[in-house]
């Protein structure tokens, strides 16, 4: 007996559809409305086309929060992913200490953003935090609030901090799938400990690994409140990445328009970088 | 070989855990001492801070409502991400939406989890075989049937990985909680900014609240892993 084909699991869709047209569909389409008008108080809205998006084009400030950004989410990937991997195998398989990694591990998952940016805060000043005594103490002269180099040091040092245990979390998931006949044959063949990582854990973490890449990606893309809190976007504007500038732009000097245009753009980045990882990952997936 | 690897997992956990010391040293430091000296431990130790948060309900009423928002948000994800039809039951929730109500900031959190948890649940889903729908099929189950009683408990951990998750990025989030609650609804992270005063910042008290908002986490964390 063949089985019919049943279409009512699409209902099961619809409920989710609802909740994301709510969410997401309806707030984006708000911003898409601000950023092709000017509107001013008491429902007066002037239909302006795309001056804003020429504005918010040209201008320096945001080319410089976008390259900033770059350089942000570059620099934590650079570190994160090697390390990322050296954790995930370094992470003990079975008994107690195996519970007892995770949980070390998931901690700093588990923190609120805003306790992040002031657990470093209090972690690393220069006048009460362990690093900032340290480091003084060695006599070198640190201090985050007035130095642009080491407030980056800082900020990207709390995000390893803070999101390293995701991915290395995500990556020791994908070494446990790994079935123990695997090792077995390569024990059998002699094979050196990189050669077991090059040629069956690598292959089978890639999967997990170019999500976690995304994940990490977007996240720092898209990071806030951490540096916020830290750093304050200082000194100056040497820590001020895209997202702060954009709610400066929109809550504090309530520049819809602009600020509307800058969240559309901001998106299509986020959206076509998404895209770029989807179609890697499902490449690979054909190719296995 | 294994011994470089413990030994090696031990740096990062240190890694991970001094700030986190560095934290609950300093809550039990009186503000003097944090500012004066620099200590190792508390000398001597002082129970002042944990005083005032457990003293003045806008503290400790701070701290209930961020576990109701995260408990709240978990549930919706659940109840709509493995797409049972409990539709009756978000519109009950649908309706009563409004400013400044805990499931009005619980909804917006669902921006973040409802799609997080359909990618992870996904996966889950689609590793269990077709076969058993065939089976479930033969054996004349209905859909809700087969859903609740053989699918579900099929896909059980992968249930367990999206409640840690959405609690992850629920419970950690801020920007959603200054724009939708005013008064009433503050969480726990609102109140943490009167410690920053015209006199300076009181140190031990932020130290404290921290280290309680830490708190909750850890035990999720370790929930999990019992039960996994």
């Amino acid at each position: 007996m063949n089985k019919t084909q049943n279409n009512m699991p699409w209902f099961l869709v619809l409920s989710v559809f609802i909740l994301v047209m709510f969410s997401a569909i309806i707030p984006l389409m708000t911003a898409v409305n601000y950023s092709v008008q000017d509107i001013f108080g008491q429902n007066t809205a002037h239909f302006v086309d795309v001056q804003w998006y020429q504005e918010v084009l040209q201008n320096p400030r945001l080319q410089d929060a976008l390259l900033r950004q770059f350089m942000y989410s570059g620099s934590a990937l650079t570190i994160e992913i090697p390390l990322v991997i050296v954790v995930a195998l370094m992470m003990p398989t079975w008994g107690a200490m195996a519970s007892l990694t995770l949980i070390v591990l998931a901690t700093s998952l588990l923190i609120r953003w805003l306790v992040i940016g002031t657990v470093c805060q209090l972690f690393s000043r220069a006048d009460i935090g362990l690093v900032g005594h340290v480091i003084n103490s060695l006599g070198i002269d640190y201090n985050y609030a007035n130095n642009a180099i080491d407030a980056w040091l800082i900020v990207v040092l709390m995000d390893v901090w803070h999101w390293t245990s995701l991915i290395a979390l995500l990556c020791y998931s994908g070494l446990r799938a790994i079935p123990d006949a695997y090792y077995q044959a390569a024990k059998i063949d002699r094979a050196s400990y990189w050669m077991i990582f090059k040629f069956i854990q690598l292959p089978k973490l890639k999967g997990v690994l170019i999500i976690g890449i995304l994940l990490r990606f977007m996240d720092s893309f898209m990071i806030y409140t951490d540096p916020f809190v830290l750093s304050g976007g200082g000194p100056g504007s040497s820590t001020t990445f895209l997202s702060q500038t954009l709610t400066k732009m929109a809550i504090e000097q309530f520049d819809i328009g602009t600020a509307a245009v800058f969240s559309m753009i901001y998106f299509l980045i986020v959206l076509l970088i998404s895209w770029l990882f989807f179609t890697t990952i499902s490449q690979l997936e054909r190719q296995n | 070989m294994c011994c470089r690897k413990s030994v090696g997992i031990w740096v990062y956990s240190v890694f991970v855990f001094l700030s986190v010391y560095w934290l609950i040293n300093m809550s039990f430091k009186s503000n003097v001492e944090i500012l004066d000296t620099f200590s190792l431990w508390p000398q001597p130790l002082t129970w002042i801070h944990c005083w005032v948060i457990f003293t003045d309900p806008s503290w400790y009423n701070g701290y209930f409502n961020s576990i109701y928002y995260v408990v709240l948000n978990s549930i919706i994800t659940l109840l709509v991400a493995p797409p049972a039809v409990f539709l009756p039951t978000f519109f009950q929730f649908y309706s009563s939406v409004g400013f400044d109500t805990h499931i009005a900031v619980a909804l917006a959190h669902c921006l973040f989890s409802v799609p997080l948890a359909v990618w992870v649940l996904e996966g889950f889903m689609s590793s269990v075989p077709r076969e058993i729908d065939k089976t479930a099929f033969i054996d004349d189950n209905s859909l809700p049937r087969f859903f609740i009683r053989i699918f579900l408990p099929l896909m059980s951990s992968g249930i367990g990985v999206t409640v840690f998750f959405s609690f992850m990025f629920c419970g950690v989030e801020r920007l959603l909680f200054r724009a939708l609650s005013s008064i009433e609804e503050k969480p726990f992270a609102r109140p943490m900014i009167r410690t920053i005063g015209a006199s300076g910042v009181d140190w031990g008290v932020l130290a404290v609240t921290e280290v309680l908002t830490i708190i909750p986490g850890i035990l999720v964390s370790t929930l999990s892993v019992i039960m996994r």
